[in-house]
């Protein structure tokens, strides 16, 4: 019986893995794309080779909701395969890049850590005559701070921070910075859960750099982030999604991409550029120095930006995308949005964040966690403690006198 | 009288506590048949997302990762773990015992976090060592994931063998059994729920570690928890709700497995000379 029992148990898990592989398999027709020239791809020297791309979660079209699965359509073009894996902050990606115990062929990192990668020769230079669809990229993100010549990215995505708002609880609409500070809104006002975000915020709102150095200048982002933290619902990343839609909260802060994801279930949502700029950022794909495979890696570089492998990802990701082409396309859902490519002149004031030295990291990371836990309620975070440190105490003594009185009674 | 007050109390009390316990878990599998993406507005029931976890390549993939990581390890510890419970059981010096037993048991006390990033750091060291670069991989997994399984393994066994006559053994080689065929015939059956209790309970262990499994990954080979962790970026998509219903479901299943295999072992020799007294 008790043998039946494991069979069966076994018996269940192989098949429920094997169901799920086999119908993943059949049920990926949807989302073809054209690519214009197959023959560049099949004809490559890489055939039977393996790529190792290390990319955001959630950062390519996979073939959900009918997309075009990118990586499996580059296995079958070029015979390469790609070993896919994730990370979640370029902090992760840098840990995992340090630590020497994995060959990546390919990463996707933020402006900022390709500035540090590069600066700790982390990378390797790209041949950029095997990748002729670098054509596309918009000038403009070309030659971009971290890598002035171009000698080392292809930038993927673009994105940048707006302010998202729901039009029914906030009746004008707003064009700084200042309505986070806004005192009727108290208790529906949500802001960035991480410090560098965070600070953005409140150093555009205040005219400063994003990446000053200047102690000073940080104490004085910190007191406006302090002053603004009575009417702050809750500091938040991913649960921002669930907060907007729901309508509990009047406004955020988050990453204009991800606005569409909330505006699908509330129609009330709307986006605003505050005059005082925000953070725009790029994610580049580059190659580490510790890549196997360079050749093929460049070739997938290449992929990514072919137009209907890069509209699909744009229309995924729904981020911006600096491919030039997927921007005259007339089936991209995108095309001329408002939301996503607005005017030029609203990014005036936009800054890029640049890799800051260790100190200023640690001065942001103190004032963050103070102003997390706030001075007083840490002291009676504290109070708290020693009361019932002091309370086990009396009744632990308590609890010993009475039990040596009983035994001198009963001696 | 007094006593059924009291009750009463117990019983809002457990409802509170499974109500606490089970309304995450409840909430999720409803909104795994919403037909939109948010997790706050309910907008109609479908199976999209089942239907749409089924397309999602790489998920599937590091599902399926998961459950070949999860199976192998458990089938490795479960047979190591059941040498060390006899090596440690058949232990004269109790000093030795103890000691061996608080060496195996360090694992399971370590924080994840300590074991992850020491196993991490042995690794990447022992791959300098043999000039290899990209250590990382199905194979240090795999390792790491038989060494955090073993306590538990061994702790599942060794009670067993406390509640098993140590004679038996003995019997059956005077009556002829050679070591082996002792072992095989009386000892293993007799240890046999705490094998698969052990075993099951390594394969779900694996299943849903992230921690380790973050630190001593590769770039060849993902799992599931580290998938979803990586999601945070953008949304978790709605598609690993329904996943995670349907893993809990069988957890669920493997679980209630693991109670009938226990309370059988458990009533096991009562009932049979229970059985034995009636006429």
């Amino acid at each position: 019986m008790r043998k039946l029992l494991a069979c069966l148990l076994a018996a269940l898990f192989l098949s429920l893995s094997a169901a799920v592989t086999a119908f993943a398999v059949p049920s990926s027709a949807p989302g073809e794309a054209n690519i214009e020239n197959v023959d560049y791809y099949r004809n490559n020297p890489y055939r039977g080779s393996t790529i190792n791309v290390f990319n955001w979660g959630e950062y390519i079209s996979d073939g959900g909701e009918g997309s075009l699965d990118v990586n499996r359509k580059f296995e079958e073009l070029t015979g390469i395969k790609v070993n896919y894996t994730n990370f979640d902050s370029n902090e992760d990606l840098y840990a995992k890049l340090k630590s020497g115990g994995a060959n990546y062929d390919l990463i996707v990192p933020s402006d900022y850590m390709i500035e540090r990668l590069i600066d700790e020769d982390l990378l390797l230079e790209l041949d950029y005559s095997n990748i002729p669809n670098f054509r596309y990229i918009d000038e403009k993100y070309k030659g971009l701070y971290y890598d002035p010549n171009d000698a080392y990215t292809v930038a993927y995505n673009v994105g940048y921070v707006a302010l998202i708002y729901n039009k029914k609880l906030v009746k004008e609409t707003p064009d700084s910075w200042a309505v986070l500070w806004d005192k009727q809104y108290e208790g529906q006002v949500l802001m960035f859960n991480n410090p560098r975000d965070a600070f953005a915020i409140a150093q555009s709102l205040l005219g400063l750099d994003y990446n000053d150095t200047d102690p000073a200048r940080w104490a004085e982002a910190y007191d406006k982030l302090l002053e603004q933290k009575p009417i702050v619902r809750s500091y938040v990343m991913d649960e921002v999604y669930n907060i907007m839609e729901s309508g509990a909260a009047a406004m955020a802060p988050y990453y204009v991409g991800d606005y569409f994801t909330m505006a699908e279930n509330n129609d009330d949502l709307a986006v605003a550029f505050p005059k005082e700029g925000a953070n725009i950022f790029v994610d580049a794909m580059c190659i580490p120095t510790t890549a196997k495979n360079k050749g093929a890696a460049e070739l997938y570089i290449n992929f990514m930006e072919e137009p209907e492998v890069a509209l699909a990802n744009a229309e995924y990701i729904a981020y911006a995308t600096p491919n030039t082409e997927v921007l005259k396309m007339d089936s991209y859902t995108y095309k001329d949005d408002p939301t996503l490519y607005p005017d030029e002149a609203l990014f005036e004031n936009y800054q890029y964040f640049h890799n800051l030295p260790s100190e200023t990291q640690s001065l942001m990371s103190n004032y963050w966690s103070d102003l997390k836990v706030d001075g007083s309620s840490n002291r009676s975070v504290y109070i708290g403690l020693i009361a019932y440190a002091a309370a086990v105490a009396v009744y632990g003594v308590y609890h010993f006198a009475r039990r040596k009185h009983r035994e001198k009674y009963y001696d | 009288m007094t006593r059924r007050k009291t009750s009463l109390l117990e019983k809002a009390y457990l409802t509170l506590f499974m109500i606490l316990l089970y309304a995450p878990i409840v909430v999720l599998m409803v909104f795994s048949f919403n037909s939109s993406n948010s997790t706050s507005v309910m907008s109609g029931f479908s199976l999209k997302w089942y239907a749409e976890l089924f397309r999602d390549g790489a998920t599937i993939a590091a599902f399926r990762n998961t459950v070949v990581l999860a199976v192998v390890s458990a089938a490795f510890s479960t047979v190591f773990g059941l040498f060390s419970a006899i090596g440690i059981n058949y232990t004269r010096s109790r000093w030795y015992k103890s000691s061996l037993l608080t060496t195996t048991n360090i694992p399971m006390m370590n924080p994840d976090i300590v074991t992850g990033i020491s196993m991490m750091l042995l690794f990447v060291f022992a791959g300098t060592l043999m000039r290899r670069q990209g250590v990382l991989g199905f194979g240090t997994m795999l390792i790491a994931h038989i060494t955090f399984q073993l306590p538990y393994v061994i702790l599942n066994i060794l009670p067993r063998f406390r509640a098993m006559d140590g004679y038996l053994t003995e019997a059956a080689q005077d009556l002829g059994c050679t070591p082996s065929q002792a072992f095989f015939k009386v000892t293993l059956p007799q240890i046999r729920p705490g094998v698969i209790a052990g075993a099951i309970m390594a394969f779900t262990l694996s299943l849903d570690d992230f921690v380790i499994s973050y630190f001593v990954s590769g770039p060849e080979f993902q799992t599931l928890p580290i998938r979803i962790y990586s999601m945070t970026k953008k949304r978790v998509t709605p598609d690993m709700y329904a996943l995670s219903t349907l893993i809990f479901l069988v957890m669920l299943l493997l679980l209630i497995a693991l109670n009938v295999i226990q309370n059988r072992a458990e009533n096991g020799g009562r009932g049979k000379s229970g059985k034995q007294v009636e006429p």
